[in-house]
């Protein structure tokens, strides 16, 4: 796994493993940005659970509870190697990035964030890297600032330096735009807001799922993903923190596992991880992420990439020559697997329900972003976006697709 | 069966009562923050009937071509016989299923009807819950 040798992804052999894609026509699954499909691997492996060692983790005095554990701590190993963290325990499971980011809201954000305080968001922000910190703004009487993008759907870095002041103590930035698929330029930001002393949260939902991210070389704070965004079951999501934040952080919520003791007025708190993982949590699902992440690593995230690209390149190509479409956000080389767009006199709703009569499944609508609909003065839009098993057919199909969407729509305007 | 049959895109297409009144009895205007469709309705009543309706806006097809049915079957009704209205009878109009998300906007109109004539604020099929 050190020295990845590249071999493009073999991706026949991958879609036999998605029992969804057996249909004829096939489903053309163009909504992956908000949730991918499941592979066999994935399924069995929580099924080999259910059927063979279903039981409660930790403190079970009995040969399938330890096996449980055993696999549940697995897991954690697989996704914190994935993403380079230093050590096992800085990988703290939660349901999803939602939670991952409500959790450094709280237990972090309410220890040291006060009155007067600066937060620098993007106007990109999905809502689940924005709500948690106004929420925060709320409780504290810190401000929010915006980093706005300029008209090519890229962050404008000038302005980033002019926001950021000694009273920045949070930076909370998306990797990647789940609307626009731009690739934020993190690893500059994070040096220059920790040049100020303010922490950075990376929201990695659709970072982790496509290519190698590295926390040691980002450097970030924090880093939240979801399981169900890569091959993984929903219910499942990742919190990265670094060591000795964690480590000082109160904890988020109490309950049973968190605890080393308990009286009855205090308690002490379990160390890492169980001091954020209250209560029993997803454990079938923490399996289930543990072998999605075997999964795409077999298949090959640089490979996957290169895939990926093709397939964007390729859309872009063909959906560019459609009459009367607007496509959103950067070129093909400076973002993820996402293409936005709207067209002409259509609804996105429509064009998305047209699509769906041909067993094509996009998704339209303000995706989470509404700060990011209005500044790109639209109320909604159509997106595509694309995973290991997407192929060029999907892509040709989402075109004719389109093309009928316009026809039948323009009859006779 | 499929949402882009020919009598939902003729209604889409040539709306029936489309536009507005000039000094209506009652005007009302709401959109849904979900997809933004928006829709407005005027209203003349007199003995407590609709003699005129308008509708006018923006948005989807099942948002537009259910209002363009909605203001065809409520005009000469009285205002008791329109209140009467339900979600069902949005759904018999329309002929075809729809999931959830298409399911509000093909209700917008008739919410935006009873809000502004009977000052009913829920989603139809909602009101009690
Ligand atoms: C960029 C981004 N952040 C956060 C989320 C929220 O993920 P989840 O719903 O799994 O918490 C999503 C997914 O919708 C996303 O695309």
């Amino acid at each position: 796994m050190d020295t990845p040798q590249f071999r493009p992804l073999d991706v026949g052999a991958i879609r036999n493993d998605f029992p969804i894609f057996a249909t004829t026509p096939p489903l053309a699954f163009l909504d992956n940005a908000a949730s991918t499909q499941t592979p066999r691997p994935v399924v069995e492996a929580m099924d080999a659970y259910y059927d063979t060692y279903r039981s409660n983790i930790h403190r079970g005095i009995y040969r399938i509870s330890e096996e449980a554990t055993e696999q549940y701590e697995r897991a954690r190993e697989k996704v914190a190697q994935l993403i380079n963290a230093p050590r096992t325990r800085q990988a703290i499971f939660t349901r999803n990035t939602t939670e991952s980011i409500n959790l450094v809201a709280y237990s972090w954000g309410n220890e040291n964030i006060s009155e007067g305080d600066e937060i620098i968001l993007t106007i990109m922000e999905h809502h689940s890297n924005l709500v948690p910190w106004q929420l925060l703004a709320q409780r504290t009487g810190a401000k929010l600032r915006f980093l706005e993008i300029t008209d090519e759907g890229l962050l404008d870095f000038t302005q980033f330096r002019e926001l950021l002041t000694e009273k920045t103590k949070l930076v909370a930035i998306g990797h990647v735009s789940n609307v626009l698929g731009s690739i934020n330029p993190i690893q500059s930001i994070i040096v220059e807001a920790h040049a100020v002393g303010a922490k950075v949260v990376v929201d990695a939902a659709q970072s982790v799922p496509h290519f190698q991210v590295d926390v040691q070389q980002l450097d970030c704070d924090f880093l939240a993903f979801s399981g169900h965004k890569m091959c993984g079951p929903t219910g499942i999501g990742v919190l990265y923190g670094k060591l000795e934040l964690l480590e000082e952080m109160p904890p988020f919520l109490g309950g049973g596992s968190m605890i080393r003791s308990v009286e009855r007025d205090i308690s002490s708190y379990a160390e890492l991880p169980a001091k954020f993982e209250a209560g029993t949590p997803s454990i079938a699902e923490a399996i289930g992420l543990g072998h999605a992440v075997d999964y795409i690593t077999k298949a090959n995230l640089a490979a996957l990439q290169v895939h990926e690209q093709e397939l964007l390149k390729y859309a872009h190509r063909r959906l560019e020559d459609i009459e009367g479409i607007t496509l959103y956000g950067p070129a093909p080389h400076q973002k993820a697997g996402v293409i936005s767009f709207n067209m002409e006199g259509i609804h996105p709703h429509d064009v998305a329900g047209i699509l769906d009569t041909h067993s094509i499944a996009v998704r339209a609508g303000h995706h989470c972003a509404q700060p990011l609909m209005k500044r790109l003065d639209v109320i909604a839009t159509v997106r595509a976006s694309f995973y290991l098993y997407n192929t060029i057919e999907d892509v040709d199909r989402l075109y004719e697709g389109l093309c009928r969407a316009q026809k039948l729509m323009t009859r006779r305007k | 069966m499929n949402i882009y049959q020919e009598e939902l895109l003729d209604h889409y297409e040539n709306p029936s009562n489309y536009g507005t009144l000039t000094d209506p009895d009652i005007s009302h205007e709401e959109d849904n923050p979900l997809c933004g469709d928006r829709i407005r309705i005027d209203l003349n009543v007199e003995d407590n009937t609709i003699k005129e309706v308008r509708f006018c806006g923006h948005g989807c097809t099942i948002s537009q071509a259910a209002a363009s049915m909605l203001t065809e079957a409520i005009e000469g009704k009285t205002l008791a016989e329109v209140k009467q209205f339900t979600k069902d009878d949005i759904l018999d109009m329309i002929g075809i299923p729809l999931g959830p998300v298409r399911l509000k906007c093909a209700l917008l109109a008739l919410k935006v009807l009873k809000a502004g004539a009977y000052g009913i604020n829920a989603w139809p099929g909602e009101e009690d819950e």
